[in-house]
């Protein structure tokens, strides 16, 4: 097949593409949004595939059929509670691949360059291009493979190290080796000191040195950030193994695998500065770690959490014209979503105006709670983010927080020196009624106390939030 | 421990401390209860109703002294009373230690403990036990009652086939307990009602109760009610001269005046004054909840209804909660009830009164022998500091505009500025780099441009799909693999392939799962 032919799959290949990120503004257009997605992705394998440079077509459609029927697997059978693993899981493949492809071309370049001029003229695909290069362009290529490889190597193993704290492998606390970010910092010069070598020489050593540096950077960067800033973490991530296909699609002249790359990884970094908004955090604080140091002593809390059991929730339920549910990573945990959508359909089946509140940073992967809601087929009109529900808890009846702490906590508003002063919350206090679901006394993950559970309106519900729930539902009548 | 009810001897109290129902839960704690015989009786609560609950009823009072370890009543002691009571023994009851302390001295010196209802902090905890409150609540609840009885008019107003009926006007003076209790009463009898209280704080609750706060002109800064745990405390003159003015204004207007005014520790201030009443209409109704403290209303008789001159009825009853006596007794023994679930923290009979705890130890005033009255202060305020809220700032229309115009300056700036230095590296960039690197790299920057527009457009409620398929269509990385997996060298095809291989598993294990989460969006 001509170039030609390829280069135009690539173009109709990139337009589905876009259309098919630009479909998932809404519910019902994302759907068709992804057989876009699907169809680009067809076509563009498939022009490679019978465009020019490729070759070994039985070893490639082996290696997809067994890897695609793996994923078609893993698909099938995740639970929705673990979709922050799968999506950190798979962004380490991504990663991978990127430092793969980018020790190929660094392979080829050094094959090439070995050849003479005739055996050069008898080279077919990517050898090719890289033969017809100047040496300026060789030197930039060597620039786009080494980033390429920087940035897959820090995606895999961080994805790797998210994947295991969102799976509970490793410990979700903030960890650091001693020396901190210095390290980090240390291993990011060595890795530009690699590079001019590797520049001048073009030595494999230098490439291999990188990467284990790389590797390193990743697992501790992810290291030292806790459970609840994984939000920022995942979508970081997603944006890095972006900018990993487009430095490789610079090192490989392939202009689809840059559009593609610059697309996934702009839309991982909004991504992750809409989870930092959510937390009135800068994406720097996040990296580093760990909420910051207070700027004077916390505001006492008074009062006393009171108890209640189910009867009285459900006593307060069945009086309720208007109910909001705000969601956290406790009901994930819990797994505690079917009842609550069993809630909320009795309580709606007797007229009842129920709602769901969703902050950003509500659970372990941006748009988490909505999915899960979703699953328990929870109607997703009736599920609103913070903007447009914040206003309506004056006249509501009762607030149940479901798991989650300091996406409700007041101190942000009302306590300037607590650590998560000014971050924007859901303002469930002001409802007329707040019931907590929550299994003890602790406080949340950053270790803040909560006045929300000593407000006079406040009654704390304790317990596993699905034994709670299932113990309430009989009692709405 | 036995629980004793004495029946009050105090005139014209019908009360009771002990009702059936909180003799019940009394029990549940491991207690036992007795009662005087016809205790219960002007509350509505016989004896038998009495036995059948469990509690053991007695002939005489002295009876039930002897037998009960715990004795609860309403009313404070009389001197015959207090002899009775022997060392060890608890008596639960209103006090008022500041106006008895000669009877707290006869008590203290019998080794009698005495917790006062009257003396429990008023802090969040301890507002089940707050015996003022719920007797406050029914006394605001009774004045407008006892208004509208005496007031011969329709308090909502109407239009009937006999001509139309002007709605009542009610003003309530001090939004206490009792004051916000009688704004509630009187607006749900449907009366335009207006409230005033020295505590601007309380605006809000007065407006969330249906009544209209009226406020005054005066720039004094406002009292604030936490730093006299709630109350109202004395103000100044200008503020008084300033609140009487706005009295004399509403007075001619005004159908019916309740007054429920209280500085603790002080008589009444006297904020109804004879020529206001004189200016009212006639057939108007005054009803002064501050009488037992001399009264708001200066033409008040404590414990009397009088008619003045010009036909304004005044009312002075002392005893409101009393004659209500079911319904006080019911809030009333339920308020002892707290105070003994509180006293009986292991909930098994045994009284183990805790002199460290904030509202036992305030509500003690003698104990082993000691009068125990008045309490230090408690460990934890009552009411958190209010902060002064802050209003923003009303602009003008060109104020507005300029900081529009402003905004919209430095919006240009910003751009500008950023497109400028964009565009300066990349022209560096391009005299340097060769022709095939710019060429990608525009592509490049549009691409990054194409997606911030796209991505911003996205939904909240999609971000995990949005991530599942990027994270699918990131795997276009395979078509890099796919290039070079035709080399002849052995490495590059083991390398490439693994790359197919997990970008495979990425390709359709992202869009399956994409597509599995989406189908799960439903409208309702």
């Amino acid at each position: 097949m001509e170039i030609g032919f390829t280069t135009a799959a690539y173009v109709v290949a990139a337009v589905l593409f876009i259309q098919s990120l630009g479909g998932l503004s809404g519910q019902e257009s994302a759907k068709r949004a992804v057989w876009y997605g699907i169809v680009g992705m067809a076509l563009a394998v498939l022009a490679t595939l019978i465009g020019p440079g490729a070759g070994n077509w039985y070893v490639t459609l082996a290696m997809l059929v067994i890897g695609g029927s793996a994923g078609w697997y893993v698909a099938q059978r995740v639970q929705m509670t673990e979709m922050p693993q799968l999506v950190a899981a798979m962004h380490s493949l991504v990663g991978l691949a990127a430092v793969f492809i980018g020790y190929n071309a660094h392979i080829e370049a050094a094959d090439v360059a070995g050849l003479d001029a005739a055996g050069r003229a008898g080279l077919t695909g990517f050898a090719a291009l890289l033969a017809h290069k100047t040496p300026v362009e060789l030197s930039i290529l060597r620039v786009e493979l080494f980033l390429g490889v920087f940035i897959g190597a820090v995606t895999f193993t961080g994805s790797v190290i998210a994947y295991g704290k969102l799976a509970g492998k490793v410990d979700g606390k903030a960890k650091k080796l001693p020396g901190g970010h210095v390290l980090n910092a240390g291993a990011a010069l060595g890795s530009l000191l690699l590079l001019l070598v590797y520049l001048n020489s073009g030595s494999v050593l230098a490439l291999i040195g990188m990467t284990l540096l790389a590797f390193f950077i990743g697992y501790h960067l992810i290291m030292g950030i806790g459970g609840a800033d994984m939000p920022v973490v995942v979508s970081m991530l997603n944006s890095y193994s972006g900018w990993a296909a487009a430095a490789i699609g610079f090192s490989l002249s392939n202009d689809l695998l840059i559009v593609v790359g610059a697309l996934v990884g702009s839309s991982g970094a909004i991504l992750s500065y809409i989870m930092c908004k959510a937390m009135n955090r800068s994406f720097i604080s996040v990296i580093l770690g760990g909420f910051g140091g207070t700027s004077g002593p916390a505001m006492e809390v008074t009062g006393e959490q009171i108890a209640i059991d189910a009867e009285g929730v459900a006593a307060a339920l069945n009086d309720a014209d208007s109910v909001i549910i705000i969601p956290g990573y406790g009901m994930a945990v819990a797994q505690a979503q079917q009842s609550v959508s069993e809630l909320t359909r009795k309580l709606r089946a007797k007229g009842k105006n129920v709602r769901f509140a969703i902050h950003p940073v509500a659970g372990r992967l941006p748009g988490h709670m909505n999915v899960l809601l979703a699953e328990a087929k929870v109607p997703y009109d009736i599920v609103l983010e913070m903007d447009e529900i914040n206003e309506d808890f004056p006249e509501t009846d009762v607030a149940i927080v479901i798991g989650s702490n300091d996406i409700v906590n007041p101190a942000a508003q009302e306590d300037p020196n607590s650590p998560i002063a000014g971050m924007p919350v859901l303002e469930c206090w002001k409802a007329k009624q707040v019931f907590v679901s929550k299994r003890g006394q602790g406080t949340g993950y950053s270790g803040i106390e909560n006045p929300l559970f000593y407000k006079d309106n406040t009654r704390m519900f304790y317990g596993d939030a699905k034994k709670s729930l299932d113990a309430l539902l009989p009692m709405i009548d | 421990m036995k629980i004793g009810a004495l029946a009050e001897i105090f005139e014209g109290e019908n009360r009771v401390a002990m009702t059936p129902d909180s003799a019940l839960q009394l029990q549940k704690l491991g207690h036992a209860c007795c009662i005087q015989a016809g205790a219960g009786t002007k509350a509505g609560f016989t004896d038998d109703a009495y036995a059948a609950a469990g509690v053991e009823v007695l002939k005489t009072a002295k009876a039930v002294v002897d037998a009960a370890d715990v004795l609860v009543k309403v009313r404070g002691p009389e001197e015959k009373e207090a002899k009775l009571l022997r060392a060890g023994q608890t008596l639960i009851s209103f006090f008022w230690p500041a106006q008895n302390e000669a009877l707290l001295k006869l008590v203290a010196e019998r080794g009698a403990t005495v917790v006062a209802m009257d003396m429990v902090p008023r802090i969040s905890r301890a507002q089940k036990m707050d015996a003022l409150s719920s007797m406050a609540n029914i006394a605001g609840y009774r004045a407008v009652i006892e208004a509208g009885n005496n007031f011969g008019r329709f308090f909502t107003g109407q239009v009937t086939a006999a001509g139309k009926v002007p709605p009542a006007k009610v003003l309530v003076v001090g939004a206490g307990v009792a004051g916000l209790a009688a704004i509630g009463t009187s607006t749900s009898l449907g009366a335009i009602t207006l409230a005033f209280d020295v505590r601007p704080e309380v605006a809000e609750q007065i407006e969330s109760m249906g009544a209209e706060f009226v406020y005054l002109d005066f720039s004094e800064q406002a009292q604030d009610g936490a730093a006299t745990g709630g109350y109202a405390a004395p103000s100044s003159p200008e503020f008084r001269e300033a609140q009487l003015k706005k009295f004399r204004e509403l007075a001619p207007e005004v159908d019916i005046v309740i007054t429920t005014a209280l500085i603790p520790g002080r008589p009444a201030p006297k904020l109804w004054t004879a020529d206001m009443v004189a200016m009212m209409k006639r057939g108007s109704v005054i009803v002064d909840l501050a009488a037992e403290r001399g009264g708001n209303c200066d033409l008040t008789v404590p414990d009397q209804k009088i008619v003045t001159d010009n036909g304004v009825t005044i009312v002075g009853y002392t005893d409101f909660p009393s004659r209500m006596a079911t319904q006080a007794s019911t809030l009333y023994a339920t308020n002892i009830r707290h105070m003994l679930t509180d006293l009986t923290p292991k909930k098994d009979g045994v009284i183990d009164h805790n002199m460290e705890d904030d509202v036992i130890r305030g509500a003690t005033v003698a104990h082993a022998g000691a009068v125990t009255y008045p309490p230090p202060p408690p460990k934890v305020q009552a009411i958190a500091a209010q902060k002064p809220k802050e209003k923003p700032k009303e602009l003008t229309p060109e104020e507005r505009r300029a900081q529009e115009v402003a905004a919209f300056k430095a919006q240009t700036r910003s751009q500008v500025g950023l497109l400028a230095i964009g565009g300066g590296l990349l022209l560096l960039a391009g005299l340097y780099a060769p022709a095939s690197f710019m060429s990608h790299f525009i592509v490049f920057v549009l691409a990054c441009y194409v997606g911030f527009q796209v991505i911003w457009n996205v939904s909240h409620s999609l971000h995990t799909p949005l991530m599942a398929v990027t994270n699918a269509i990131s795997s276009i990385i395979i078509l890099g693999a796919l290039l070079q997996i035709g080399s002849g060298n052995i490495l590059v095809i083991i390398l490439g392939a693994l790359s197919v291989l997990m970008a495979g598993v990425n390709i359709f294990g992202g869009f399956m799962v994409t597509r599995r989460m989406l189908a799960m969006f439903q409208k309702s």
